[in-house]
């Protein structure tokens, strides 16, 4: 064989080598891909198979919640009136006046009360229970329970029934003094009086201490004692 | 003989050369894409992971609908009980 031929032999065989280690290689890789592809198709499957239904749910939720919107946008413009209302939810979400009512487009043009400035958080919340409410003194149907502009105790009575009435349910703080009108005498043993006190009416004449001239402690006993037996008849 | 010699020297300095050059091209055209196929495969795994959690949309959409019943129950009480504004 010539040499040429020999050399053409090992150049062809040298080609075929190339080829083939280059084509087995880009299959390897070509092999991963597929696998990896098919790992792809399956996560891409799951993914439309999950969000097949969330199209009709969020539409019905959707649906749900714009009714609720419109019943309770529709049952506090109601029972407020729409500047009370549009206040009100100013006063818990700042910045709400401005986009309005949803159903109501005339409430973005209100000019909503500052009711926040005025009352609490939690007052804001139990606030358009009625017109017994503190912000209902801007309530045109009827006088309200607080005058919004000077009123500062009314809204004591909103609160349960305790000391509301203090003034006139509970006792009087004791009057102490060498003038006051009831007279204590010093004990001689501490805690302990010598006789009990008689409440008197302001302005009326204090019953005169006993003096040791006049019967002293004794004296004094028998008149409580005739006291406590009159308030028994 | 010439010639033989000739084609030899073509084989060995032009053809191998061209051969191995576009082997080795789309080879590593193959090789650039198993990352990018493995970056959409864990893509699409998590995504459909993620979205797991969408059977408790149903849940939620019950949830919903019974709150705003309960509302409009609550908010038809409230309208008897309290007077209108106007």
């Amino acid at each position: 064989m010539p040499a040429a031929g020999v050399v053409m032999i090992i150049a062809v065989l040298l080609i075929v080598l190339a080829v083939v280690y280059y084509l087995v290689s880009t299959i390897v890789a070509l092999q991963r891909i597929t696998k990896s592809l098919d790992d792809a198709i399956t996560g891409v499957v799951g993914i439309i198979e999950k969000s097949a239904p969330v199209d009709d749910v969020v539409t019905s939720i959707n649906t749900n919640l714009d009714a609720g919107v419109t019943l309770l946008e529709g049952l506090l413009v109601k029972k407020a009136g729409l500047s009370d209302a549009v206040g009100l939810v100013e006063g818990l979400y700042p910045g709400a006046a401005a986009e309005g009512f949803r159903d109501i487009p005339d409430s973005t043009q209100t000019n909503a009360p500052r009711i926040s400035e005025v009352y609490t958080k939690g007052t804001l919340t139990l606030a358009r229970l009625g017109r017994e409410a503190p912000i209902a003194a801007a309530s045109p149907n009827g006088p309200a329970l607080r005058n919004a502009a000077y009123g500062s105790t009314a809204a004591r009575a909103l609160y349960p029934e305790v000391r509301q009435s203090r003034p006139n349910a509970m006792p009087r703080s004791p009057v102490i003094g060498t003038d006051s009108p009831v007279q204590y005498e010093p004990s001689e043993s501490p805690g302990v009086r010598k006789r009990m006190p008689v409440p008197v009416a302001v302005g009326a004449q204090a019953e005169p201490t006993p003096s040791p001239e006049t019967g002293g402690v004794v004296k004094s006993g028998l008149a409580f004692l005739r006291r406590l037996k009159s308030d028994d008849q | 003989m010439t010639l033989e010699w000739i084609g030899d020297a073509l084989l060995l300095l032009v053809v191998l050369p061209v051969v191995v050059y576009l082997l080795r091209g789309v080879l590593n055209a193959a090789n650039s894409i198993v990352p990018s196929a493995h970056q959409i495969a864990a893509a699409a795994t998590a995504g459909s992971k993620d979205l797991d959690a969408t059977a408790l949309l149903l849940t939620t959409q019950d949830q919903v609908k019974t709150t705003i019943e309960v509302a409009a129950d609550y908010g038809g009480s409230l309208d008897v009980i309290l007077d209108d504004a106007n």
